[in-house]
């Protein structure tokens, strides 16, 4: 067996390398067989935009709105981003929503209320959300009850437990100018292309690093052409966001001036990243997905289980509890509602418009940004339609719909076609 | 490891020492015994069948070689070493891997992520896709896997031949000794049967041990050197694959003896060669 070496290789058809012809095929063969990734996100991203900017052609289509839309979305596409990870083992948590809005709470508390410094208070903030995370978790993977049954459990309890914290005076305000900063400042015109500059380059020398090293090994890898092409398109749609986001947007530039890009981008970036990386990068991530797959495999492969559920409930209500900060942020403070109303089931439609699927085994932390924008995008755009909040729930709610039949419907075809 | 012994002739292989032997295991779930004073001889680079109708004990016999369950009484023997295999995790460090009738595959990952579940290469705490995708080819490769087009397919895209192959070449992976095969053909079409029995010929092959439980007595005959028959929880023979006909086997398996008016005369089982053959008259009701 050990005899053989990578040289001799019969019957692995993986050439080495691939004409950029084969690669765009090879994907629209992957999107033919079902396996359609954030393309229908994406492709409604741009028609709900065209739509809105041609009814709205005064207020929708600006720099302001745009700035704006950013920040209206942040907190549902944190929620979402953690919900991708409960969602990728095919559970659920009902109770993302008002874990932000009891962390947020928590902090307003420490910060506000007992004067604690921001950081200490995001701390305790971030713990709580592991706290509820973790009861969670035991009580779904140890205990084994329905994470339907618990979460939504802890979707009234959380409730109660927000409006306790908050008390008499109906809300909990923050103050702290820094914890203010993240959703009302932004950054410098210097610092948003220092951060363009940053991801660009970042992006750039990872993948071309990774090509670089499978050819090393004889591997299939992407060809320069295909990469190059990538890496281009970033390149231009970033520079363009940049900059759109680095002109005046100030309705009257001369009592404010508001420039730069939002002070919550970069804080989007990292956590994308991040979990990114740990969802892809990592023998846990990795894990993840097998469990969603096929738990009965993965427990005979050696993993355990119960603790790889366990800590995707905790990464989900601790990213829960960093929405709470940017809502708590952006709201100037934590009320009874904090993270209730929608929140929640715009997160789960975040994540699911973005292509995680509802199924488990699928889906990736950058869905929950696209998603996270559509649904945004809905909000945004019906407000300034002037439509009554009916409206709006009725629209987000059948964006919801046709995205869980896309799920449904591209499932079903990948099986068919015996993509997963 | 095991490859000085493909080199060798077959006949060497036969009489080499067995690298795992059992001699009178017994095992019972409360009152029923399941197994009674069952020897059995696995050898290097050979196929050893493991036949028997249902309820023989065949299951209880690899669930106890492969340490989820424990021999009750009896000599365990692993490379001449007297063994006591409490679990899966002692048995897998051992060399004994077990691959199970219902695939244990996750269709969502490709057929790199697949043989390397739960045992992923790490660098710096980053997965080394590079590393275990070239491995991978190098596993299939040395198994003459030539049905399976690339390495990064899901799993869910593969025939149930493919996915066989994929369960059967993790179990290789590791550095294995014994690979235990449960019904492997059991769900597959003709062309596929053959392809996963090539493969197990390759296993036998390349060196290691293989033992392999089937209801079908042509694949057993195409691809076994020894049958080790059981029935009614005894061991009734283990002779020579090349020694024994389809209806022999049978016949062993529904009555535990041969007969010899209905057995070919040319048929050689000395039943006094082996001490666990004498139950064979007893176990036929």
């Amino acid at each position: 067996m050990s005899t053989v070496t990578g040289r001799d290789l019969p019957g692995l058809a993986d050439a080495p390398d691939k004409r950029a012809t084969t690669a765009l095929s090879d994907y629209l063969a992957k999107v033919r067989g079902g396996d359609v990734g954030a393309l229908p996100a994406v492709l409604g991203l741009i028609v709900l935009a065209l739509v809105f900017t041609g009814l709205r052609s005064d207020t929708f289509p600006t720099t302001f709105n745009f700035a704006n839309l950013i920040n209206q979305g942040a907190g549902v596409i944190v929620i979402a981003m953690g919900l991708v990870f409960v969602l990728l083992l095919g559970e659920i948590d009902l109770s993302a929503g008002f874990t932000a809005g009891t962390a947020g709470a928590v902090l307003g508390v420490a910060v506000t209320n007992h004067g604690m410094p921001w950081w200490i208070g995001v701390i305790v903030c971030l713990a709580s959300g592991a706290l509820i995370g973790l009861v969670i978790g035991l009580l779904v993977a140890r205990l084994g009850i329905p994470s339907f049954v618990v979460t939504l459990a802890l979707f009234l309890a959380l409730q109660g437990v927000l409006l306790q914290i908050i008390g008499e005076g109906g809300q909990i305000s923050i103050s702290n100018p820094t914890l203010l900063a993240v959703m009302n400042s932004n950054l410098a015109l210097w610092q948003g292309w220092v951060l363009y500059v940053l991801v660009v380059v970042g992006f750039g020398a990872v993948s071309y690093r990774r090509m670089a090293k499978r050819r090393a090994k004889g591997l299939h890898a992407e060809r320069f052409s295909v990469w190059g092409f990538k890496f281009c398109t970033l390149v231009v749609l970033l520079g363009i966001v940049t900059f759109l986001l680095s002109r005046e947007r100030s309705v009257n530039v001369e009592a404010t001036s508001i420039m730069g890009v939002p002070m919550v981008v970069p804080v989007l970036i990292l956590l994308l990243v991040g979990l990114t990386i740990l969802l892809n990068r990592t023998a846990f991530g990795r894990h993840v997905y097998a469990v969603g797959g096929n738990a009965e495999a993965a427990r005979r492969a050696g993993i355990n289980v119960a603790n790889i559920r366990l800590i995707c409930f905790i990464i989900c209500s601790t990213m829960a509890a960093v929405a709470g900060i940017l809502i708590g942020s952006r709201d100037n403070g934590v009320t009874p509602n904090t993270g209730g109303n929608q929140t929640l089931l715009y997160a789960v439609g975040a994540a699911v418009i973005g292509g995680t699927s509802l199924f488990g085994g699928k889906g990736r932390p950058v869905d929950a940004i696209v998603g996270g924008l559509v649904v945004a995008i809905i909000a945004n755009g019906m407000a300034l339609l002037n439509q009554p909040a009916g409206v709006v729930y009725v629209v987000t709610g059948l964006v919801l719909l046709v995205a869980a039949s896309v799920d449904a419907l591209s499932r079903r075809r990948a099986a068919a076609t015996g993509r997963f | 490891m095991s490859a000085t012994f493909s080199a060798q002739d077959p006949r060497a292989l036969a009489e080499a020492p067995p690298m795992l032997s059992l001699r009178g295991v017994t095992k019972s779930f409360g009152a029923v015994e399941v197994l009674r004073d069952v020897d059995l001889d696995v050898r290097y680079g050979r196929v050893t069948a493991l036949v028997g109708d249902n309820g023989a004990g065949k299951s209880t016999v690899i669930k106890a070689i492969a340490g989820i369950y424990t021999f009750d009484g009896g000599d365990y023997r692993f490379e001449g070493e007297p063994v006591n295999v409490t679990n899966p995790k002692q048995a897998n460090a051992m060399g004994i891997e077990v691959v199970y009738q219902d695939l244990a595959l996750c269709d969502n990952l490709d057929i790199v992520d697949n043989l390397f579940l739960g045992r992923e290469i790490t660098s710096n705490g980053l997965l080394d896709d590079e590393t275990m995708e070239k491995r991978a080819r190098e596993t299939l490769a040395s198994l003459s896997v030539r049905t399976v087009s690339s390495v990064r397919q899901k799993v869910a895209s593969l025939s149930g031949g493919q996915r066989q192959t994929v369960a059967i070449a993790r179990s290789v992976l590791w550095n294995s000794k014994l690979v235990i095969l449960d019904e492997p053909t059991a769900a597959l079409g003709v062309a596929q049967t053959e392809q996963v029995l090539k493969l197990v010929r390759q296993l036998a092959d390349n060196g290691l041990a293989v033992i392999l439980i089937s209801h079908n007595m042509n694949d057993v005959l195409a691809v076994a050197d020894d049958i080790a028959v059981l029935y009614l929880g005894r061991l009734a023979t283990q002779i020579d694959a090349k020694s024994v006909s389809h209806a022999e086997i049978v016949q062993l398996i529904t009555s535990g003896r041969l007969d010899v008016d209905s057995a070919r005369a040319t048929t050689t089982i000395s039943t006094g060669e082996r001490s666990g053959s004498e139950s064979t008259d007893q176990g036929a009701i």
